[in-house]
């Protein structure tokens, strides 16, 4: 007998509109789930059960009557990085403190809207810095998955939206918003053995999320497979007159793009990354993704992104700079937490010294000096230059090639007590997906395979502006490709 | 001769340059659609984004952008049809983003100049260098309560243009003259309403001084001067503070600076030291502003008579330089005069103007905007006057009546019966009643004492009640008396 939380997305939708499963039950399915399994993944900082049911109640309500939105009666979770009203958000900091925004970021409020159902507040890394989910003041996410051999290890679920991936991965809800600036909802979603896309830069609106760097960052969906992806972007995704970076451009059905094939389509392979010391199971399954794209009727292109190797060091000036500014507005004056100080300045400075944890301090350190007379221009001024260049080779990548193919991550999920030491090694997790973030353009991470100790590997697919179309045609391929059917050992 | 401070080496020039902060007039805020009324309860018109909650994003407000652009046209400047908004990043209570969202790199309009008037008649140019757009901050209040600092963040947002000029001013006059003129056009345009005592413009005054063929030495800032009188006190008392400097062996110091308006003189507010380091960068949240070169065409097409046009419009008509001075001065004023001189004499529409009128103005402490008169009222009485309905004297008096009634002239002529006399015969009549009561006096002025004219025209006035014509009595008495 299938489990309620058996269900994709997709299917759910269709056996709520059918009324052979009510929201109600299939919330209270996914409401269990949390409560027997979220002390020990910590994907969620809040739930919100009574919330949940009275949605839930509402859309059977919709439902009963035919009507009800795209998502009618959906559960779904929420990054807590976007302002949800009346529910606390915390940006999985202490410096929020018990802050309840008055508003409703336009992202969410578009998964209302169509009937999305809202179980909560998924953790994440403080102010989505850091790519293993251990920087949350809330404790860290734990994987789902552990390791054939070593089944004892606590894994990382990645960042920052670890808890949106440890929550599809271990049935906690059945979609969720993610956020990504520089892979938070790719290398989570790789880490965990489930989808998710960034979109275009400017597809989704950033008004109501809790910013980390602005030109940067960008919502989207992690779920369990692509086509819930599609659905979840459809929904979420369209111009915003309150953010002025979001783009007036139509929203095209995603999900039916998901089946289209690669016939006929170029798939670019940039030889750049190909790095040095990477794992030959990931190589391996590159080569993997390759020959199945082929088999679908694509032609392979030998590309060359000559500027990736300056990409991390690139992002990590120019996504720090702009953190240090959007960050200096948690100064304790009007909201969240504040600590007593004698006088304004040392009432800052207690207040952002106990609200901010390490990672946070340090990149708002880097951000800070990197935008200081003397050395704006040698650090953010050529960044922004090296970030014109980066872009520069993926518009020159698109005269060859319609979409492009490569690992989502260096390696699988590593141990919660590991990397933490060296912030460095922590940041070359990003190494295969800032380049995105830096170019704008849209990329979608597909688990492909399992490695040696069974942890889920993904693919890349990374697209053209505003071509998300052909991102999840990709990547809807190399799904069926791979028949990705492994779930993880802890799952509700 | 050009003007200079005496001091113990000798005469000193002193170089001044403006930076005006003049708030936008529009209905809503640079980045927000809350409200910018003046006087509103604290923080009343706040919204989330402009008291910098999480997630919050700046939109630009068109309304602002288009103030600007027509600003930047009034003072024949370049418009800049590519520019961006920059973060200014420092941690004030009232500054609730953490950072002022200003244009530093490329503002919105650039070069231009005003031609400002010299008590001696003379004129001169002053160059403007650049105008931008940025958010005003919060209001610090320090005042209310022994240890707490309370913050009204009304103003938060609001949008202000930075208006700078070149270091073109050479003494406190220019400086006045400068910033007299500039309020002038920005009042005629419209784009802000000048009014400094509400804080919505404020000068920063940049001082130094030098001897006469040096390049320039040391400035300092004077920030925030709330009134053109006091700009040019600080100016003076800023450069006389630098002479004593200089003279004395020391230097300078660039450094900011405030004037006690008490006291009449600057102290140091920060050093150069203790400067900020803003961290200036492009606003990520803000593309660029790209205008069209159409919609700038559209807005110049569209721009009013500024004060420049208006006055050459009206020394054209034949007004006195002075007449034309004062006319002009404000808007509303000229938009007055215009309403009196339309179809009639504009020099007699300007007499009765600055004439009777302004003095009703100051005698009953009315503004032009609450006039005693109005215009329409005022264009009436001087047509009663063009047509001979009533004599200058009568005029006079009606307008007093009108003032006191608010009525039109021409009820208060019918109602009164203040029609003036120019039937012959009446007057006649009226000659030959005042002659028979004085027939003394007629036989003097037969014999040859010419000066008694005036006692009969004073009479045979009083006889009518004022209402005969003084251009016909003074002709029927000649002939009368002959």
């Amino acid at each position: 007998m299938t489990r309620l939380t058996d269900f994709t997305l997709a299917q759910a939708r269709d056996a709520l509109k059918a009324r052979s499963i009510s929201a109600r039950e299939l919330t209270q399915a996914y409401l269990d789930g949390i409560a027997a399994l979220n002390p020990r993944i910590n994907a969620y900082i809040t739930v919100t059960p009574e919330l949940a049911l009275a949605q839930a109640d509402a859309s059977d309500a919709k439902l009963a009557a035919g009507q009800g939105g795209s998502l009618e009666g959906i559960p779904l979770g929420i990054k807590d990085l976007f302002c949800t009203e009346g529910v606390r958000t915390t940006a999985a900091s202490r410096i929020l403190g018990e802050f309840t925004p008055p508003y409703e970021s336009t992202v969410s409020g578009n998964l209302k809207r169509d009937g999305g159902i809202f179980l909560g507040k998924l953790n994440l890394d403080e102010f989505a810095m850091g790519s293993s989910n251990a920087t949350s003041a809330f404790g860290p996410v734990e994987n789902p998955w552990s390791r054939a051999n070593d089944p004892a290890k606590r894994l990382v679920p990645g960042g920052s939206s670890g808890g949106s991936a440890a929550a599809i991965a271990a049935r906690l809800a059945l979609g969720t918003t993610a956020t990504d600036t520089g892979g938070s909802i790719r290398q989570p979603a790789a880490f965990c053995g489930v989808a998710g896309i960034k979109p275009t830069y400017g597809r989704c609106s950033r008004f109501g999320v809790v910013a980390f760097a602005s030109s940067l960052d960008q919502a989207g969906p992690i779920a369990r497979d692509v086509t819930d992806c599609a659905l979840m972007l459809n929904s979420m995704a369209g111009f915003d007159p309150k953010d002025s970076t979001s783009v007036d451009i139509a929203v095209p059905d995603f999900a039916a793009a998901v089946a289209r094939g690669v016939k006929g389509l170029r798939i670019g392979i940039p030889r750049e990354f190909r790095m040095d010391g990477m794992p030959a199971e990931i190589e391996a399954l590159w080569q993997q993704g390759i020959a199945w794209l082929k088999a679908e009727g694509a032609s392979i292109v030998d590309i060359s992104l000559p500027h990736t190797k300056y990409a991390l060091p690139t992002y990590y000036i120019v996504a720090p700079a702009e953190a240090s500014s959007n960050l200096a507005r948690y100064d304790g004056v009007r909201f969240g937490a504040r600590e007593k100080g004698a006088d304004l300045v040392e009432l800052y400075e207690k207040t952002r010294a106990a609200g901010f944890g390490a990672e946070v301090r340090r990149r708002i350190m880097i951000g800070t000096y990197v935008l200081s007379a003397g050395y704006y221009d040698a650090y953010y001024l050529k960044a922004q230059q090296v970030r014109a260049l980066i872009k520069r080779d993926f518009d020159l990548a698109w005269e060859k090639c319609d979409a492009i193919l490569t690992p989502a991550t260096p390696s699988a999920a590593f141990g919660l007590d590991e990397k933490h030491d060296d912030p460095v090694a922590m940041y070359l997790n990003d190494v295969f997906t800032v380049t995105a973030n830096l170019a704008g353009i849209p990329g979608m991470a597909v688990p492909a395979g399992l490695d040696a100790n069974g942890l889920p590997l993904a693919l890349q697919v990374l697209g053209k502006p505003f071509d998300e179309e052909t991102v999840f045609a990709v990547s809807g391929a190399v799904e069926r490709a791979a028949g990705f059917k492994a779930t993880p050992q802890v799952m509700a | 001769m050009s003007y200079t401070l005496e001091g113990k080496t000798g005469p000193w020039e002193i170089v001044v340059g403006l930076e005006v902060h003049a708030q936008v007039i529009s209905n809503s805020k640079l980045f927000s659609g809350a409200a910018t009324a003046f006087g509103a309860e604290p923080n009343s018109q706040v919204s989330f984004i402009d008291a910098g909650f999480p997630g919050m994003l700046p939109t630009i407000n068109e309304v602002c952008i288009a103030q600007a652009v027509r600003t930047g046209l009034g003072l024949k400047a370049e418009i800049n049809l590519w520019s961006r908004f920059d973060r200014k990043n420092y941690f004030y209570a009232d500054l609730p983003q953490g950072y002022q969202i200003s244009q530093f790199a490329h503002p919105i309009v650039g070069k231009g100049e005003i031609e400002v008037s010299l008590a001696d008649g003379s004129t001169k140019m002053i160059g403007i260098t650049r105008l931008h757009l940025e958010q005003d901050a919060g209001k610090s209040i320090h005042d209310q309560h022994p240890s707490k600092s309370f913050i009204d963040l009304n103003r938060s947002g609001v949008a202000l243009m930075e208006i700078v000029s070149e270091p073109d001013m050479r003494s406190p006059e220019e400086a006045g003259a400068y910033l007299t003129k500039l309020r002038q056009i920005l009042r005629y345009l419209g784009t802000c309403d000048g009014n400094m005592d509400e804080g919505s413009m404020r000068a920063d005054v940049n001082v130094s001084v030098r001897k006469a063929g040096e390049g320039f030495r040391t400035r300092c800032e004077v920030k925030n001067v709330n009134s053109i009188r006091f700009v040019m006190q600080a100016v003076e008392a800023e450069a006389l503070r630098q002479i004593e400097v200089w003279e004395a062996g020391g230097t300078v110091d660039q450094e900011t600076r405030l004037f006690d308006t008490n006291r009449g003189v600057t102290r140091s507010m920060r050093s150069k030291e203790d400067a900020h380091d803003y961290r200036y960068f492009p606003d990520p949240d803000l593309p660029p502003l790209v205008l069209e070169q159409s919609w700038v065409d559209a807005l110049k097409a569209s721009l009013p008579e500024l004060p420049d046009e208006r006055r050459a419009r009206y020394l054209a008509l034949g007004l006195t330089p002075y007449d034309v001075h004062v006319l002009t001065l404000e808007k509303e004023t000229a938009v007055f005069f215009e309403t009196v001189a339309k179809g009639r004499d504009a020099k007699l529409a300007a007499n009765w103007v600055t004439g009777d009128f302004f003095a009703a103005l100051n005698r009953l402490k009315r503004d032009i905007s609450d006039p005693p008169v109005t215009a329409e009222h005022l264009g009436e009485l001087l047509d009663l006057l063009s047509d001979n309905t009533i004599s200058g004297k009568l005029a006079k008096d009606v307008f007093e009546i009108m003032i006191e009634t608010g009525k039109s002239p021409l009820v208060l002529v019918e109602e009164r019966g203040l029609k003036q006399v120019t039937d012959t015969g009446a007057i006649e009549k009226v000659i030959a009643e005042v002659m028979a009561a004085n027939e003394g006096k007629v036989a003097e002025y037969r014999s040859g004492k010419d000066k008694l004219f005036g006692f009969f025209v004073g009479q045979t006035m009083k006889a009518s009640g004022g209402k005969a014509n003084p251009a016909m009595v003074n002709e029927l008495l000649k002939k009368m008396l002959a």
